[in-house]
């Protein structure tokens, strides 16, 4: 896959391009069903009566909700963009989150997506990689912003990492 | 919820409560569709082992999760997080019981907060470090 050096040229030929914004309502709903997805019972994130006392007066979202707003449209944005560029295994590398202002329901969550950068490294037990760095920023309905967000997406060569 | 921690509380070295989480397939399934992540290599056996992996494994976002429950846990309300970090450094699978683990690197004031910088784990039950994190918090003072 990685020896494709032309695709590696377009798909670094993109970095620091915006993406098409993502917008995105936030329902009470979304922040509940992700608070029992991880099994986090703190009362902040599902208890409207506990929040209203609480200093946020509103149910917030846990913090790593924020890099899931906009996932399911990221994926299809992606899969346009970069997908047919690189063949192989994917897997998620990291991610570094930065915050500003918390997640409520009601709120308007615009996402803008760019590759950061790309890279091309040749592992230890996986054989040639090639790393992406995704950058986003989370804008809330009053153009605030809420986060911050670079994920590391690693394309691997199938069959090389059981050597 | 536990009782607040103040900036007094703590210093270098001082050691975050772990949180203990063991991740089931339906656990899995819950976090693809509250997340939209529905790569495959997460419910599906066989597309996993299609792609080279042992079997369905759990999704870096949802380890990640749980190092932000260990984080938001242990603040308290009156804490803020700024900064989360996690490296995927292996890979954790359903049924496996998994420690969260942390402890504080340094704790500084800047532009009058009060910030401590934590450094955050994830334990496989072999003991391996299958995921690296970083936080930066602020947390109240008693002053």
């Amino acid at each position: 896959m990685v020896e494709d050096t032309l695709n590696i040229e377009e798909l670094r030929s993109k970095i620091g391009i915006d993406w098409e914004p993502v917008v995105c309502n936030i329902e009470k709903g979304m922040i509940q069903r992700f608070a029992q997805a991880i099994d986090d019972p703190n009362p902040l994130w599902q208890d409207e009566e506990y929040a209203r006392r609480s200093r946020y007066g509103s149910i917030i979202a846990p913090p790593t909700f924020i890099q899931t707003v906009g996932w399911d449209q990221f994926e299809k944005q992606f899969q346009l963009q970069v997908a047919p560029l690189l063949s192989g295994g994917r897997l998620n590398g990291g991610v570094e989150l930065e915050y500003y202002q918390p997640v409520r329901p009601g709120d308007t969550i615009t996402v803008i997506t760019k590759i950061a950068d790309v890279r091309e490294r040749q592992g230890k037990r996986m054989g040639k990689m090639v790393f992406v760095t995704f950058e986003k920023t989370y804008k809330n309905q009053t153009q605030e912003l809420i986060a911050k967000c670079r994920q590391i997406a690693i394309w691997y060569q199938i069959g090389a990492e059981h050597d | 919820m536990t009782e607040q921690l103040y900036y007094e509380d703590i210093v270098a070295g001082s050691e975050i409560p772990p949180v203990v989480k063991q991740a089931t397939t339906r656990q899995l399934v819950m976090w693809a569709g509250a997340s939209g992540d529905y790569h495959e290599i997460h419910y599906d056996k066989d597309f996993a082992q299609s792609r080279g992996l042992p079997g369905v494994i759990i999704h870096g976002q949802l380890a990640g999760s749980f190092l932000g429950q260990l984080i938001t846990d242990w603040m308290g309300e009156q804490g803020s997080l700024r900064k989360l970090t996690c490296s995927y450094r292996g890979m954790n699978f359903p049924g496996e019981v998994i420690t969260c683990k942390g402890k504080v690197s340094k704790k500084y004031v800047e532009d009058g907060e009060h910030c401590v910088e934590c450094s955050l784990w994830v334990e496989n039950p072999q003991g391996e470090k299958t995921v690296l994190g970083m936080a930066i918090v602020t947390l109240p003072t008693r002053g």
